[in-house]
């Protein structure tokens, strides 16, 4: 027990043969055990994503930098129970710690990360990874949860058993962190041979487990009095649903009214640093290019990175302080009603940011056929991307009025339904799919239910962070790209030496050569462009716009709401919305879905479904309005 | 570590998980589902011998949460009647941590 209070210890086990220190050092430990946070404790800001070819699972690498030493490379790998290789996440954390992950040299170290509140269901895994024989350091996280529901551990008992060095640590609050670093520069030794149970037989490891942590006097924590307080509510048969619903409209709700403020002070410096760009440039094809080709395109796209960070944030606390898994829960009978398990949910849900990381997530699902239906369905999800199209379509449209009393907007309201007519579709295809093509027997939903946490500041502050250097890079790189192209088709051919009308332009060309197929839902050729320029991100066709209008002489003072209200009508506002909750135009996406199912046959079935249900959609509602 | 004894209670005739009223601990005597999931399942605590305690379930009863080795793990109702309880002996306790 003493060594639960005051400082946090570090214990080695003895005789240690010291080794020269690790370059690169595997994280491993079970879901929830906040490997994550000990990572970013370690790394700071400095890490990269990973694919690994021929993989389907994405993985951070980091460097920590230790002063006075050279980097350590951590990968972070997936949370995992055991090493016996049974779902993809559990195989590529047993090839990569067999040297068989290939491009990438076998590591030199291993941090074990268990859950000091859970040491004794953890410990088995433990015992897999001893067996290794790879030098490893056994930290023990959850310190002060540990003491402050009265549990202790003597890490030097535990260190001794182990034959590894062991430390108990806080990664959320940094305490213990300190010493983890101090073992990375030291070097961690192989373990010393102790005995270990039979890695298969589950009933020996946990008889194993129970000895051990006797040995090292653990007590256990008394129950989390919290959790289960929380959970009276947010289990509750009646005010469980409640309060689920009540979390999502006040998610959508917070979006429209909060993030309006910060919105127009982004639009602001765009407009003021794009006027003082018109001021400094001398009149000509280069100042044309900076301020209404660049900075026109990409200026109105990072308008909307408050909208989309406020969105990150709230996933972010859902899912940090464990209630995105009492989602699942009370998701899973809706879920298993179109022919999905619970734990769908959770892409489906994080596809409502962005529909790459939500494919990727879903290597959890242990079917491959719910898999893939997980897969094809996740980008009718709204994703971030399409808010800054409805955003701005709604806004020009859809006058503010109290919808639902004070709390909920005509905006916020119409916002709603666009999210709701995206999970309409696909819970229609989920139904579709599993009942002919991708049907599969029913498997098991198994989920753990993690405490309740408080989210921390550090770990979703890095999140927020990670997430819009992702938008600004992308503003920086496919948008600002099509948006430069844009510029070029829409300045060509010249007419003696000036940019010609947009009309005439080879864009409005391309335009005018779509309008035949578009103009039964409603659009012209302007919006034509925006729609060929968005097959490569959603979110361009706000660039698209800003830039077409921008040229457009009729249209320079008028604000971009302005210039749409002139040329859409409500019929044709309405059709365009419809086509953009349904239509696949993500390049990301589609590459992501290649690269999850291993062929081209999966994104084109996708493309061509959901385009064609996008048009035939949008026509039908441009038909019903008008 | 703390122990305390209580019955294995198959009071209410609970055979199946699936049977068990929340709130009530039992001790499961054996998986009866194909070897993945047994093997998935036991990693997570529930294995034979082993005490569980029903808590509290989704909205309608379905998933349930269980209580295992101090750990709360979901499962469907056709997850759960196929892990049996054992029946309950009077002299059978079962050790529980506090």
């Amino acid at each position: 027990m003493s060594s639960c209070h005051g400082k946090p210890e570090a214990a080695v086990a003895s005789p240690a043969e010291r080794q020269a220190p690790p370059r690169l050092v595997a994280l491993i430990g079970p879901p929830n055990s906040g490997k994550t946070t000990l990572f970013n404790r370690l790394t700071g800001l400095r890490q990269k994503v990973a694919n690994f070819p021929g993989v389907t699972v994405e993985h951070h690498i980091g460097k920590a930098h230790l002063p006075g030493h050279h980097d350590v490379d951590i990968i972070d790998l997936p949370g995992i129970y055991s090493l016996n290789p049974r779902s993809e996440d559990e195989q590529v954390t047993f090839d990569v710690l067999h040297g068989r992950m290939p491009g990438l040299r076998r590591p030199d170290g291993v941090i074990l990360i268990l859950d000091s509140t859970n040491l004794q269901r953890h410990l088995p895994l433990a015992a897999a990874v001893l067996s290794l024989r790879l030098p490893t350091l056994v930290v023990l996280n959850m310190a002060d949860e540990l003491r402050q529901r009265g549990g202790g551990v003597d890490t030097e008992a535990l260190a001794n058993r182990l034959g590894a060095p062991v430390v108990l640590v806080s990664a959320a609050t940094g305490e213990g962190v300190k010493s983890v670093a101090q073992f990375l520069t030291g070097g961690i030794a192989v373990p010393r041979v102790v005995e270990l149970p039979v890695l298969q037989d589950v009933p020996a490891c946990r008889q194993w487990a129970r000895k051990v942590s006797h040995g090292a006097r653990y007590t256990h924590p008394a129950p989390p009095v919290w959790t289960r307080r929380l959970d009276s509510a947010f289990l509750h048969p009646f005010w469980g649903p409640v309060i689920f619903a009540a979390v999502v409209v006040a998610v959508f709700q917070s979006i429209f009214s909060w993030a309006r403020p910060l919105m127009e002070a982004v639009q602001a410096l765009v407009t003021a640093s794009g006027e003082l760009m018109r001021a400094t440039l001398p009149a000509g094809w280069l100042r044309s290019l900076m301020v209404d080709g660049v900075w026109g395109g990409v200026g109105s796209v990072v308008v909307f990175l408050p909208q989309i960070l406020l969105l990150f944030l709230f996933i972010a606390m859902l899912e940090d302080s464990g209630y995105l898994a009492r989602a699942a829960l009370i998701a899973d009978r809706t879920m298993a009603r179109v022919g999905l398990q619970g734990k769908s949910f959770i892409p489906l849900l994080s596809a409502y940011a962005c529909a790459v990381p939500a494919i990727m997530a879903t290597r959890t699902i242990e079917n491959r056929r719910d898999r893939i239906a997980t897969i094809l369905i996740a980008p009718f999800m709204t994703c971030s991307a399409r808010l800054p199209v409805y955003t701005l379509i709604i806004a020009a449209f859809i006058p503010e009025r109290p919808f639902l009393g004070p709390l909920l907007g005509t905006r916020a309201a119409a916002m709603l339904g666009l999210y709701l007519l995206g999970f309409l579709a696909a819970v229609a295809t989920a139904k579709v799919l599993k009942s002919s093509v991708l049907r599969s027997e029913r498997t098991p939903f198994v989920l753990e239910m993690p405490p309740y946490r408080m989210p921390t500041l550090a770990g979703i502050g890095l999140r927020l962070w990670d997430r819009a250097l992702a938008f600004l890079k992308r503003a920086g790189t496919v948008i600002l790209g099509v948006s430069v192209l844009l510029w070029v088709l829409a300045s060509v051919p010249t007419v003696n030496g000036q940019a010609p009308p947009i009309e005439q332009s080879l864009a409005g060309t391309l335009g005018r050569a779509i309008e035949p197929l578009i103009r039964p839902l409603g659009f012209n050729w302007k919006i034509g462009i925006g729609l060929i320029t968005s097959l490569a991100a959603r979110e361009v066709i706000v660039g698209t716009l800003g830039t077409i209008y921008g040229m457009d002489p009729d249209h320079n003072s008028a604000g971009l709401q302005a210039a749409l209200q002139q040329d859409l009508t409500l019929a044709g506002a309405v059709a365009l919305l419809v086509f953009f909750a349904f239509a696949m135009q993500c390049m990301s996406t589609l590459a992501v879905v290649r690269r999850e199912t291993g062929s081209w046959k999966w994104p084109a079935i996708q493309f061509l479904y959901m385009g064609s249900l996008a048009y035939v959609s949008a026509w039908v509602a441009h038909w019903l309005l008008s | 570590m703390q122990l305390s004894f209580k019955a294995a209670s198959r009071k209410n005739g609970a055979a199946t998980l699936a049977e068990l009223p929340a709130g009530t601990e039992a001790v499961i005597d054996r998986l009866d589902l194909p070897e993945d999931l047994a093997a998935r399942l036991m990693e997570l605590g529930f294995i034979p011998g082993h005490a569980v305690t029903a808590a509290r379930s989704a909205p309608g009863g379905d998933p349930r949460v269980f209580r295992v080795d101090g750990a709360e793990i979901a499962l469907r109702r056709e997850t759960a009647r196929h892990i049996l309880l054992r029946k309950t002996r009077p002299d059978e306790l079962v050790p529980r941590q506090a």
